[in-house]
């Protein structure tokens, strides 16, 4: 069963292990290969029943919302059961501001919309993170529902269960234009008749906002690095792994907790607010509490606390499904299943942070095998 | 306001019965909490099979044409046939999807996957119900049962509505009495089964301290059992009340319910058996209300902010988490 996880992690050690040019160009390479993904349209991991640069966008959207899930569960531990509600209000923020009561440009409604999120989780976390564990699930839970009711039923304000459309897109700059490739069994052809124009954000192409996406992942990402290594990671890592303890060493843990609560609010609203403008078109029924519980299964998936894991998580489980479109009704019934082997089998998650995987094999080997630094003899 | 007024009697009893379902549901939530400390996701998904059994057995059986004393014999059936299919579910879920986390000692967010999972197949499963007849040729004999999975089944059940008598401006049916005495029955049944049974003090035994009730020679599994058992049954009979007030079903039709039942569970202090109907009854009742106060539209929102509302004054619930304790 550790196949897995030491095949992820053998790689990550071989990799740290590089000098550092050579890390620089290997990351390189992986990020060129990832944003050329659409344009190469490998066969294999291509889609065929759907529109493989729609299907990599969302997969960049939901790797992104499961980065800002995964603060709130996998570093502060608290069961958030209903972060479709902050996607639904990023998205409705643009969409209230952009199209259906004003004209801002986007590029201002999405900080506001952030802002708005950020707002809005401090408002939901304030009274509701004193409350512990399971509770805190279920007053989630129906947080995110309160926010989809809402939506439908505030009428003049929202546009009720028709929805907001018009919703503006990102300036276009149309530099150039980058031919797709075309593959005839595993030789590559260059397509010219079907180009992407270097961002010109349209209905018909979604490949320009799976960049924009994907680039703000990767800021995202390292932003989540330099957080969780500081101070402010390592009381949320306390406050989850001992609530009490934390709160006796010093660690002001309702704070920490509201503020990586109002963190993932805000990424949550980022992705929402990305989510509208890529759609141009948004109704409640986007924002069903079916995909909170899908976004909690991303982070569990991926093992909480691990942000390359849950990333890859969130791809795979948005992909698989359109992929094996051809499945059609069965994808849910086999996404089940597979859940439920994987917590039978596999139940820290495809790839557990490497420091839980530590705390776990140092827990095996009996206390006095453990030395002054706290490292097991194997 | 002035609607909540002039049919005060009519809004509480509606909610009430509503109510009934609720805390029926919310059992299944807090028997299961209590022993495992487990939010048992699927449960909502054995509520539905339960409706479904009961909608195909009056189907087989031939009840649309009955009338009289026959649909007395036939409602019985009926919850019945619920109680035992929801209650032999809730047994293949907690072997299939528990059982195995249970010996391998997974965290609580883990057996919450699962459960998820869990959710998915059995409510995917009953969408699906015709696929697999299809390949064996028996989709047209058995299009009653398994035509239109996606869609509502209506329960084969004609019960004229007969007012019975008035609580002050309000004609009380007989669907509104059949669903709140049949589930009042239930819950003095259940609430002295657990308070005075052998197998009742096993499940609060486990449920205040599994190694000790081990130690007394307490089977920890056979009580987990039990209690998926009960919990099971009190779906399916709740499934069967919500057939006779609503009249149809559909293969989602246990989630939102779940939700609310969970949310119920919560309200009275999950664990707390006692705790599970007051909140199914005050959900009711508030959701009723609210919904003459601010439109039927507004329903849910009352429900959920209730919630959010209590926990913040009385974070563990209205009667506090004491599935464990003396009280019961």
């Amino acid at each position: 069963m550790n196949a897995v996880s030491s095949f992820f992690h053998g790689i990550g050690d071989r990799f740290r292990a590089l000098p550092r040019w050579a890390k620089i160009v290997l990351a390189i390479a992986a990020a060129v290969i990832v944003y050329l993904l659409p344009i190469i349209n490998p066969p294999l991991i291509t889609t065929t029943d759907s529109d493989f640069g729609a299907v990599l966008f969302l997969c960049a959207l939901y790797a992104l919302v499961a980065i800002g899930l995964n603060i709130v569960i996998g570093y502060a531990g608290l069961l958030d059961l209903g972060y479709i509600g902050f996607f639904a209000i990023g998205a409705f923020t643009v969409g209230v501001l952009g199209s259906a009561h004003a004209k801002l440009p986007l590029l201002l409604c999405i900080p506001i919309a952030m802002v708005v999120t950020l707002v809005s989780g401090i408002v939901l976390g304030a009274p509701t993170l004193r409350v512990r564990g399971d509770y805190l699930a279920i007053v989630t839970l129906g947080f995110g529902e309160i926010v989809r009711l809402i939506l439908v039923n505030a009428d003049s304000l929202t546009g009720g269960s028709r929805g907001i459309s018009n919703i503006p897109t990102p300036p276009n700059l149309d530099l150039f234009g980058i031919p797709h490739l075309v593959w005839d069994g595993f030789v590559a052809k260059v397509d010219l008749s079907n180009q992407t124009r270097f961002l010109q954000f349209g209905v018909t192409d979604s490949i320009p906002y799976y960049w924009l996406a994907l680039t703000l992942v990767f800021i995202v990402l390292f932003l989540d690095w330099r957080m969780q290594n500081s101070r402010v990671g390592r009381a949320w890592e306390a406050t989850r792994e001992d609530e009490d303890a934390a709160e006796l060493m010093g660690v002001p843990t309702f704070r920490f907790k509201l503020l990586a609560f109002a963190t993932g609010a805000a990424i949550g609203g980022l992705s929402g607010a990305l989510f509208a403008t890529k759609q141009q078109f948004i109704n409640p029924d986007n924002f069903t509490i079916l995909y909170s519980v899908l976004f909690v299964a991303m982070v569990v998936v991926g093992g909480q606390g691990n942000r390359w894991g849950v990333v890859v998580a969130a791809a795979l489980l948005t992909w698989a499904p359109e992929k094996f479109r051809f499945l059609a009704d069965a994808r849910f019934l086999l996404f089940g299943l597979a859940l439920m082997a994987l917590a039978i089998f596999r139940p820290q998650g495809l790839m557990p942070p490497r420091r839980s995987v530590r705390a776990k094999k140092a827990d095996e080997v009996a206390p006095d095998q453990i030395d002054a630094e706290g490292v097991a003899r194997a | 306001m002035d609607l909540l007024l002039n049919h005060f009697w009519e809004f509480t009893i509606t909610g009430l019965a509503f109510g009934a379902v609720y805390a029926l549901i919310a059992l299944g939530y807090t028997l299961v909490y209590g022993v495992l400390r487990l939010i048992n996701f699927a449960h909502s998904e054995v509520f539905m099979w339960g409706s479904f059994a009961s909608v195909w057995v009056l189907t087989a059986l031939g009840a649309s044409k009955a009338s009289g004393v026959g649909v007395v014999g036939f409602l019985v059936i009926g919850f019945a046939a619920a109680m035992v299919t929801s209650a032999l579910v809730a047994l293949g879920l907690e072997f299939v999807a528990y059982r195995p986390l249970r010996k391998r000692n997974s965290p609580p967010l883990i057996a919450l996957i699962s459960a998820i999972g869990a959710s998915f197949v059995l409510s995917e499963a009953m969408g699906l119900r015709d696929k697999p007849f299809k390949w064996f040729g028996l989709d047209t004999d058995l299009a009653s049962y398994v035509g239109r999975p996606r869609e509502a089944s209506p329960l084969p059940l004609n019960i004229d509505t007969v007012r019975l008598f008035r609580v002050f401006d309000y004609r009380v049916s007989n669907i509104d009495l059949i669903v709140l005495g049949s589930a009042i029955v239930m819950m003095v049944i259940l609430d002295q089964f657990v308070k005075r049974s052998r197998l009742g003090r096993g499940i609060r035994a486990v449920a205040q301290d599994p190694e000790a009730a081990a130690l007394m020679g307490v089977n920890r599994d056979r009580v987990i059992r039990l209690t998926f058992v009960i919990g099971g049954a009190m779906a399916g009979a709740a499934a069967m009340m919500y057939l006779l007030k609503i009249g149809v079903t559909r293969y989602n039709a246990g989630f939102l319910l779940g939700v609310k039942a969970f949310t119920a569970a919560v309200l009275g202090g999950i664990g707390n058996l006692r705790g599970a109907l007051l909140g199914g009854f005050v959900l009711g009742v508030a959701e009723s209300y609210g919904s003459a106060i601010f439109g039927s539209n507004w329903k849910d929102v009352v429900a959920f902010t209730l919630l959010v509302i209590i926990l913040l004054f009385r974070p563990t619930g209205l009667l506090g988490e004491s599935l464990g304790k003396a009280r019961a």
